[in-house]
């Protein structure tokens, strides 16, 4: 591999450690059409891959990327794609495809303004009921959330590693505001845990006995890669154990509730999150992603004043960790939510805290900039926020 | 007749198609050309879109993939390229291919990935019941065109060889015979290939078209065609009212997956220093 991740230490942006995660977690095929502020991502792919005799190609568009991916993953390669609110919303019937033939992929949306073509080379976290809900139909999906730049790395990896584990499209969000922000990267501090890569469970049967969608020993069956004897059929129409649609109810049942428990099921595994002076705290702001950066510095600024703030930063945000924050919630006065938007994580807290009753406030901007610590300090001492 | 039986996936018998769809001719034809070449049937994947059509993929037995609508040349691009050294298919229709499908199917032929990609032709969309489709002729009838089409339909052929096909023919399911060859010549062609076959639909083109009897829609297709030579011959007026049949285009041109594997050896020795960029 190039210099770029030889290096021990350096200062990296928020695109490019994206994509050198996904080179360290062993992706080898890209496909993607460019869009701010996504392209670095694209850029640094198609530099670095050919180096490592992976394949890098720009398509037609969003619909062709995401569907070039999944031909490549069910050929047997780990692929991926990135892009941002306009692609992200073209790309999601194919999202729904990968989510019910269970191909594993990941599909990195460096989130801009919106709606349409809204703000390009502004940040905003409004695609998280999108990245949840965006494509039609009850699916799983899991959405990883990273704020820091060394973050982004890790949780790359670990995005592959959940699509190649659990059979299932992740998506990783990113914004414009950690996508282009610059800082110091040191890959030598990473633990093992944190670099770990898992590969695809292949079948042990052999071809003969192959059922693609064999669960009798798992929730998630082995996936056999094109070109090795295998012969299977894939489609996206309601299909039983032999991968060959039918037309029954209690098929079209009992499988997509095993896709979603599959996920459900392994939520331990799954999940991250942080907590920041949760231990003690009256009060709990809830974000994700780089409005979390502020979160953190506000904490910080309340405990100064004698308030006893806390933070807590979902990083997956699906499957959500509403366990813990069901917890969490129960010893709080009040949670107060940054996001910029007007209110998304909001409404997930509303239902996963509901048996709480705690009051949740919404500190909400869609104004093209990142939401400073001092706008969340001020909200919160004044007592302000949207209800 | 036996031979290429072992193509078959013959435990999804009956297939869904009407009787009188070209669909079953165009199939047969496809497997006799497999079964000339010998080839091994695990390293084939076949890959198709949505529509009638677009169900062969779960008749064939290789590794298949029955996509999305208009999507099958975007997933078949990412088999490929990714596993170069499968031999890859693709199936799909008219409205499939040239309708949602349009965008990949004009910058697959750009890129002259080695694909072989059949199109069924059959003048509508018959899956959702007849609509009309890109090449629904002007003035035909269709559920969405009750007074006859307004429009102008594309020239499929003609549109991959102005794209950039490397290797492009026409065929029908009236001269089934001649459609093996030009199946065979496209898998050996290295590039992308369009073999666009009329296959007709008895049921929903038919039936609007006072053509429901499969025999007057042979008919109707012997009637429009003539072999490429020929029709060569003609003027432009009289050029006007056939559809060439035939080897339109086969032309030798770089294939895509070959020249990035060439790409790659050359950032691999600028990366070694043993050449400047
Ligand atoms: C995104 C999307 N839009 C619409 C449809 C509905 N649909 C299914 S098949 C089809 C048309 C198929 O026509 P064609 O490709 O010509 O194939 P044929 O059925 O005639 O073989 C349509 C519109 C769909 N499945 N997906
Ligand atoms: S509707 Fe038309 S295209 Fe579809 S199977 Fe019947 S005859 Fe064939």
């Amino acid at each position: 591999m190039s210099q770029a991740y030889k290096e021990k230490r350096r200062f990296i942006q928020g695109n490019e450690a994206c994509a050198l995660g996904a080179i360290a977690a062993g992706c080898r095929f890209f496909a993607g059409y460019p869009i701010t502020p996504s392209s670095e991502i694209a850029e640094v792919m198609a530099k670095e891959l050919p180096l490592l005799g992976g394949k890098f190609v720009q398509m037609e568009d969003e619909i062709a990327s995401i569907a070039a991916i999944l031909g490549a993953s069910l050929s047997g390669e780990k692929a991926c794609t990135a892009t941002s609110g306009p692609g992200f919303s073209l790309m999601q019937e194919n999202i729904g495809y990968a989510s019910l033939a269970e191909i594993p992929c990941v599909i990195i949306n460096v989130m801009r303004g919106g709606p349409s073509t809204g703000s390009p080379t502004s940040p905003s976290q409004s695609d998280l009921m999108q990245a949840k809900w965006g494509t039609h139909g009850d699916h799983p999906v899991i959405v990883f959330a990273p704020a820091y730049i060394s973050e982004i790395f890790v949780d790359t990896i670990h995005c592959f590693n959940l699509a190649e584990k659990y059979r299932v499209p992740v998506i990783l969000l990113l914004d414009e505001v950690i996508g282009h922000m610059r800082a110091r990267m040191d890959i030598y501090k990473l633990s093992a845990d944190d670099i770990a890569v898992i590969e695809r469970r292949k079948p042990t049967v052999s071809p003969a006995e192959f059922m693609p969608y064999d669960t009798s020993d798992s929730l998630v069956p082995p996936m056999a890669p094109f070109g090795q004897g295998y012969r299977f059929h894939t489609t996206g129409l309601i299909h039983d154990r032999t991968g060959f649609p039918v037309n029954d109810g209690l098929t079209a049942e009992s499988e997509t509730i095993r896709l979603m428990k599959k996920i459900y099921e392994n939520e331990s595994d799954i999940i991250e999150y942080e907590e920041y002076m949760t231990d003690d705290m009256d009060i709990m702001i809830c974000t994700f992603g780089s409005t979390a950066r502020s979160a953190k510095v506000a904490v910080n600024k309340l405990r100064d004043d004698g308030i006893k703030a806390g933070l807590f930063r979902a990083i997956t945000l699906s499957p959500f960790p509403r366990k813990k924050l069901r917890e969490l919630s129960a010893r709080v006065n009040k949670i107060y939510v940054p996001e910029m938007n007007l209110g998304q994580l909001r409404l997930i807290l509303e239902r996963v805290t509901r048996p709480v009753q705690v009051p949740i406030i919404g500190i909400n901007r869609i104004n093209l900039a990142p939401i400073s610590p001092d706008e969340i300090y001020q909200t919160i001492k004044k007592g302000e926020g949207y209800v | 007749m036996s031979n290429i039986e072992r193509y078959l996936r013959k435990d999804k018998f009956p297939h869904i198609w009407c009787p009188g769809c070209g669909n079953g001719i165009v199939l047969h034809a496809f497997l006799r050309a497999i079964d000339k070449l010998n080839l091994d049937q695990n390293q084939v994947a076949a890959v198709s879109g949505i529509g009638c059509s677009s169900r062969a993929t779960g008749y064939v037995d290789f590794c298949t993939i029955h996509t999305t609508h208009g999507r099958a040349l975007a997933f078949a691009t990412g088999v490929k390229f990714a596993k170069p050294e499968l031999t890859v298919f693709v199936f799909s229709g008219d409205g499939d291919s040239t309708a949602i499908g349009g965008n990949h199917f004009i910058h697959a032929c750009r890129r002259n990935i080695d694909l072989t990609m059949i199109i069924f032709n059959n003048n509508i969309y018959g899956m959702t019941g007849g609509q009309y489709s890109p090449t629904t002729p002007y003035m035909k009838y269709a559920s969405t065109a009750p007074y006859g089409n307004a429009e102008q339909p594309f020239n499929i052929s003609g549109l991959a060889v102005a794209a950039g096909a490397s290797y492009v023919a026409r065929g029908t399911t009236y001269d089934a015979a001649q459609l093996d060859n030009l199946i065979i010549k496209g898998i050996e062609n290295k590039g992308f290939s369009l073999i666009e076959i009329f296959a007709p639909c008895p049921t929903v083109y038919g039936r609007k078209n006072k053509l429901a009897n499969p025999v007057d829609l042979m008919m109707w297709q012997k009637e429009l065609t003539m072999p490429v030579a020929k029709w060569n011959q003609l003027d432009d007026e009289e050029k006007a009212k056939y559809q060439p049949t035939g080897i339109l285009t086969d032309i030798d041109k770089p294939e895509f997956c070959d020249e990035y594997a060439k790409t790659c050896a050359k950032a691999q020795k600028i990366a070694k220093g043993e050449l400047i960029s």
